[in-house]
């Protein structure tokens, strides 16, 4: 039973050398991933203190860029406490949880690879041949929102295990906002499957190849992007959607009680995901590595470099997002996620079912697009309908009984 | 050669499966008999998957998929009824619910 | 490609020991699920059985089932749990309600349902091996679900409605 069949690497014998190239990329994606935390943070700091005309960090290395360094080694240094009243195993197991789903993740995703003329296939030494991603299994997407449903564990037991208030309403608070967009960011991923026919990632990207048009933004009609770029803003618990650790709120939220090198993990952690989150918007919907290969003799610089260039677009807007937007307040937050994206992600996937049969039964496409914006139209409808009659019922009762349990949110 | 046993799967199973009739059996708290119950749906699920893989047919598989859709729809019901016995009683503990008794 | 061949092996060795390690942390995992006294523990150590149970699919052959066990069970399934056990209990610690008086009787019948089931199982599978060489696709259960067995998925897909439905009555504050 071969697992990982689809990498060329593991077609016919595993030998030496296949072995070396495996341990190769596991090591060179940890430290890239690594390496890109140590810039994400510097970049962070520095572009949102750029945006509120601050100077930002500035001493250690030129421009600052050692100051994650810096204050790695400075939390490596202080003191680990753990409250009287944690659950020590727990609590020291919970940064490890969030950080392992983060590093899984960025294994499913091609870094590189020329898939204009070679199908993305990379040449090793020793005649071996590879794509440039640790792993290629044939779930390749399905093991991303698991593990992303992973990462919840790990807040959640941190709030939990710290034995303290604030940590433990933040990680209700986690728990409920990321199992409801993890829904929204299903139906996102689902129209990108419908798109390219396959859950590996390679594939994912293959199908992408061929011209801007042919990514899954557009191929795809945009809102699927759309959709993925908010759950997954929210899924990070970045701003605007960080009610998790909101500070005015609940002190530090779930990383309340923690410190010294634990503090760090969470960190770290928090940042990994941004760039993992970052690198599967650009392989679902961004068509990954694919881009013109300038120079012929570079056929293997141009893919990782339009990988790069695409990422860090990402990674710039999601700072961009936590220096403009405020955050939301949580009952609005829930109403997003399920009154919005749910109902929009579902009808857009649904559409797009329609137009892949209708191309195989040969149907009439405008007739396809009318018939659908009839049922949005009226399934919309009754949706607002129903969501107004809800509205009109609390507020009737909560004039009613202004004591009862009708007014207030749990 | 080495082969692989239909038995060791189906031992397997039935080792989940009774810790789970126990835990069923044992526990008071609510929250804890759902999860001896989802003990036991997955000691079923390796049932049916084994048997899928011994055949050679997909059905066990599918059916599989089925009996997690179906506990997903069974925890949330039963957590559902565990809160409402929360709020009303203040308690998890199945003995305690006995105020039908009359 | 010949010269440093490490698979040369039986393939058959290495999927036995990931079996009987895995085995081995399930089984003793549940014992710890229905005997430990902290609740959040014991949806921890469920964690690790499901888990074990996503990788003996996986070990079948059965990629699709066992990704879609990790992400329906430990994804949402536990994280329920884990939120049901919030919102009653949260306190820290062991919850002595959990120790009870039962526990005899419930061992015995724990015990001789495992004998007979050993037995009967024993007694019909003797030495019966599985010798599948390659994983079901995703793409094949797709077929099979909406071909085969369209009639069972509505029913589940209603099922679901009801149970969502359901939740929400039985869960509301009137």
């Amino acid at each position: 039973m071969m697992l990982f069949a689809a990498d060329p690497l593991l077609v016919g014998d595993f030998g030496w050398d296949t072995l070396a190239i495996m341990l190769g990329k596991v090591v060179i994606a940890f430290a890239l991933l690594m390496l890109s935390v140590l810039f994400m943070v510097w970049f962070e700091r520095k572009v949102v203190s750029d945006l509120q005309n601050r100077i930002g960090p500035n001493r250690a290395g030129p421009w600052g860029l050692l100051q994650t360094l810096a204050d790695g080694i400075k939390l490596f240094f202080k003191e680990d406490l753990v409250p009287n009243k944690a659950d020590r195993f727990v609590f020291g197991l919970a940064p490890y949880l969030s950080l392992i789903p983060a590093f899984l993740t960025f294994a499913i995703v091609p870094v590189g690879g020329d898939f204009t003329n070679n199908n993305g296939v990379v040449p090793m030494p020793g005649g071996e041949q590879t794509y440039l991603q640790v792993a290629d299994p044939p779930i390749g997407v399905l093991l991303f929102l698991a593990m992303s449903s992973l990462a919840v564990y790990g807040i959640m037991l941190a709030g939990w295990s710290s034995g303290s208030k604030y940590p433990l309403l933040g990680s209700v608070r986690a728990s409920a906002q990321m199992v409801s967009y993890e829904a929204a960011l299903g139906l996102a991923v689902v129209a990108v499957l419908i798109q390219s026919e396959s859950l590996s990632s390679h594939d994912i990207v293959a199908a992408q190849q061929g011209g801007i048009v042919n990514w899954n933004f557009f191929a795809t009609g945009v809102v699927p992007f759309f959709v993925f770029l908010i759950a997954g803003t929210a899924e990070l618990n970045r701003p605007p959607f960080d009610l998790v650790e909101a500070e005015q709120e609940l002190v530090g939220g779930f990383h309340t009680e923690y410190s010294s090198i634990r503090f760090a993990l969470f960190f770290l952690a928090e940042f990994m995901n941004t760039v993992t989150m970052s690198a599967i918007i650009v392989t679902l919907f961004l068509g990954g590595p694919n881009g013109p290969i300038l120079i012929d003799s570079l056929g293997w610089f141009f893919p990782t470099f339009w990988f790069m260039l695409k990422l860090f677009v990402f990674l710039f807007t999601f700072v961009w997002f936590r220096a403009t937007l405020p955050r939301l307040r949580y009952d609005q937050l829930m109403d997003l996620g399920w009154k919005l994206l749910i109902p929009i992600s579902l009808g857009w996937v649904l559409f797009l079912g329609a137009q892949s049969i209708g191309r195989d039964r040969g149907w009439n496409s405008i007739a396809i697009v009318a018939v659908t914006a009839l049922v949005f139209a009226v399934a919309g409808s009754l949706l607002v309908a129903a969501i107004n009659t809800a509205k009109a019922d609390r507020a009737r009762a909560l004039e009613e009984d202004p004591e009862g349990a009708h007014g207030r949110f749990t | 050669m080495t082969e692989v046993y239909l038995n060791q799967f189906l031992i397997l199973a039935a080792v989940l499966f009774s810790i789970g009739v126990y835990g069923v059996l044992a526990r008071r708290n609510g929250v804890m008999v759902l999860m001896s119950i989802e003990l036991i749906l997955n000691s079923v699920n390796i049932n049916l998957v084994a048997f899928s893989a011994f055949r050679g047919t997909l059905g066990g598989e599918v059916f599989a998929l089925f009996v997690i859709a179906v506990a997903a729809a069974e925890v949330g019901v039963g957590l559902a009824l565990v809160l409402l016995l929360y709020r009303n009683s203040k308690t998890i503990d199945f003995s305690e619910v006995d105020a039908m008794k009359g | 490609m010949t010269d440093a061949v490490i698979l040369a092996y039986d393939p058959e060795v290495p999927r036995q020991i990931a079996f009987f390690l895995i085995a081995a942390v399930m089984v003793f995992s549940a014992f710890r699920v229905v005997t430990t006294k902290n609740v959040v523990h014991a949806a921890l150590y469920l964690v690790l059985v499901l888990a074990g149970v996503a990788a003996q699919f996986i070990l079948l052959g059965a990629e699709f089932v066992g990704v879609t066990q990790v992400l329906v069970y430990i994804g949402a399934v536990i994280v329920l749990f884990l939120f049901g056990i919030m919102l009653t209990r949260a306190e820290l610690g062991d919850d002595e309600s959990v120790a009870t008086e039962r526990r005899g009787m419930a061992a015995l019948t724990g015990v001789l349902l495992f004998g007979v089931m050993t037995y009967a199982v024993v007694d019909v599978f003797d030495d019966q091996t599985i010798d599948r060489t390659e994983a079901s696709t995703t793409g094949q259960i797709g077929d099979a679900i909406f071909k085969e067995y369209i009639i069972p998925f509505e029913a589940v897909s209603v099922l679901l409605l009801a149970a969502l439905i359901g939740a929400i009555v039985i869960a509301r504050k009137d």
